[in-house]
């Protein structure tokens, strides 16, 4: 079953046409990454399908749901972190928790939402005095609280240092282990290849390249051979490498050579990222 | 609407009101202190009863649109600029149950400030309870709605959040001063009391000055029942058509 399915998707803000037809699909107990560099229309794709905004063109369902007509079912399955929001400053992680549990028919229980996320330690601390990553966090716990089927997180760590983006990094995988769907945004390429099944790269509104991190990489791209001969590196770029270490080798075997410190690379997620997304310079 | 999401946002509001210290000295103790202050500073009659007495009334007249119409303006602007109405929008919770209940909010905290405002004068000033009590409490209630509207209305029109409150209050504190709310404008040069007699703030303390000071019914003053109730639907008007539930996009 597919729990959200796009085709065709289309908005423009004026002359700008920040989305210019996108189709995927996303499995029911799926991660999916959308991942693309600022203004490339993550936020804009993800809140047509929150039923923030209205597409142009294109079907769209989630959870069986048009996301232009959201019931309260809809509500009830779907949890929310917004690329940007503040919450109330003056009361407590735990407040805050009951009191978005107290929307839904079959919320989770509160301290257990807490103890997910990682707040255990700041129950009872007012949100202001909460670091960035741990207000991130909450932001979080209370998209869970109602214990949705569906979470869509609009890059969910950006602004992160190293350590809190790999603690963030285990919490969203916890979600996969509650057999969530979850729809995910980011412009940190190891971001989507760690956390995503299937990543979708997004460049000026469009998708350029879909498919699980393994197969954006073994695809078309070419294939670095790299050795040294003469003292000099000599580096052939290909996208036949059999072929080339084929001659290569049987060349130098006929002439009794070595191919000093020879080497093929396979491109990393980040050499097809730089390529799809035109070499950004972020 | 559900009665039980109903109550759980009202006493959600109520939390997030008594929990800011800024709000709940602001709106809640301010026009107390105010009355403590012009009760110790005017002396004899005035509108023929003790001065206390008279600003009692104007001070709910301020109170009223204090709570009512700035503090709900303030505090819509920065839930939407921040985002968390537009975070709300996604939970479960109707928007209408959402509304119901800070205007029920709204309405609770300010008929706790108005009793809060007859016990003080009582204790420090001897100024009597009001006797027409079903006059008064249709008029508090008539009052919040109207200013309500009217502090959604600003709210829809304000853009951003920086400055809202010293928006808010440029509007508030002169239409107190010129509608007699911290005591009476019959001094005023006739042009600031002509601007004082087409605000809503004046209407309503004709209201409370009829029902508190001479133990009329409300129905003794159907005009300015009426001009109140027309500036509250302008309001209104301006609120449904204008107002957002997303903050402004950079
Ligand atoms: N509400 C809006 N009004 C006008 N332009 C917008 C709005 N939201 C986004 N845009 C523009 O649309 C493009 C895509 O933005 P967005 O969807 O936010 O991309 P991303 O999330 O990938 O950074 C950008 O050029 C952005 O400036
Ligand atoms: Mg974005």
């Amino acid at each position: 079953m597919s729990a959200i399915v796009v085709r065709g998707l289309r908005k423009s803000y004026g002359e700008l046409e920040a989305v210019r037809g996108l189709d995927f699909e996303i499995e029911e107990g799926e991660v999916f990454g959308l991942l693309g560099p600022n203004g490339a229309g993550k936020t804009t794709t993800v809140e047509i399908l929150e039923g923030y905004r209205k597409r142009d063109a294109g079907d769209v369902s989630v959870l069986g749901h048009d996301p232009e007509r959201p019931g309260r079912e809809f509500r009830e399955r779907i949890g929310v972190v917004l690329q940007q929001s503040q919450l109330w400053q003056n009361i407590t992680v735990r407040e805050m928790h009951t009191m978005f549990a107290g929307y839904y028919e079959h919320p989770r229980a509160v301290d257990e939402v807490i103890e997910l996320v990682g707040l255990e330690s700041k129950r009872e601390a007012r949100v202001k005095t909460l670091s960035g990553g741990q207000k991130r966090r909450l932001d979080l716990g209370l998209a869970l609280v109602g214990d949705p089927d569906l979470v869509f997180l609009d890059e969910p760590t950006t602004g992160f240092d190293p350590a809190a983006r790999r603690a963030a990094w285990e919490m969203i995988r916890s979600l996969r282990t509650l057999g969530k769907t979850v729809l995910l945004t980011t412009h940190y390429l190891d971001e989507a290849e760690q956390l995503a099944d299937r990543v979708a790269v997004m460049r000026e509104g469009v998708i350029v390249r879909i498919g699980t991190p393994r197969e954006l990489t073994t695809t078309d791209l070419e294939v670095e051979v790299r050795f040294r001969r003469g003292g000099e590196d000599v580096v052939i770029t290909t996208t036949e490498p059999t072929r080339v270490l084929y001659e290569l080798t049987s060349e130098a075997v006929a002439r009794g050579e070595e191919l000093e410190r020879i080497e093929v690379r396979r491109p990393t997620l980040e050499d097809v990222y730089l390529t799809l997304t035109g070499d950004d310079t972020e | 609407m559900s009665l039980r999401l109903f109550t759980h946002q009202l006493r959600s509001e109520q939390l997030l009101f008594w929990r800011s210290k800024e709000a709940a000295l602001f709106i809640f103790l301010f026009p107390l202190l105010l009355f403590v202050l012009l009760g110790s500073v005017y002396t004899g009659k005035i509108y023929g009863v003790p001065a206390p007495q008279a600003l009692l009334s104007g001070l709910i007249g301020y109170g009223c649109a204090n709570t009512a119409f700035a503090g709900l303006a303030i505090t819509l602007v920065l839930r939407r600029e921040q985002a968390i109405l537009k975070r709300l929008r996604a939970t479960p919770l109707p928007a209408s149950t959402y509304v119901a209940a800070m205007l029920v909010s709204t309405l609770l905290v300010f008929a706790l400030q108005t009793a809060a405002l007859f016990c003080l004068g009582r204790v420090l000033y001897g100024t009597p309870f009001p006797t027409a009590i079903g006059s008064l409490i249709l008029a508090v209630i008539v009052g919040s709605a109207a200013f309500a509207a009217l502090g959604v209305a600003t709210a829809s029109l304000i853009r951003s959040g920086e400055g809202s409150s010293a928006v808010v209050n440029f509007i508030l504190l002169p239409m107190a001063f010129l509608t007699g709310s911290f005591g009476p404008t019959r001094h005023y040069p006739s042009f600031l009391r002509a601007i004082g007699d087409v605000l809503p703030l004046k209407y309503f303390v004709d209201l409370v000055n009829a029902i508190f000071l001479k133990g009329h019914a409300i129905w003794t003053k159907p005009l300015a029942l009426a001009i109140l109730a027309a500036w509250g639907l302008g309001g209104l008007l301006v609120a449904v058509f204008k107002f957002r539930w997303e903050p402004r996009e950079g």
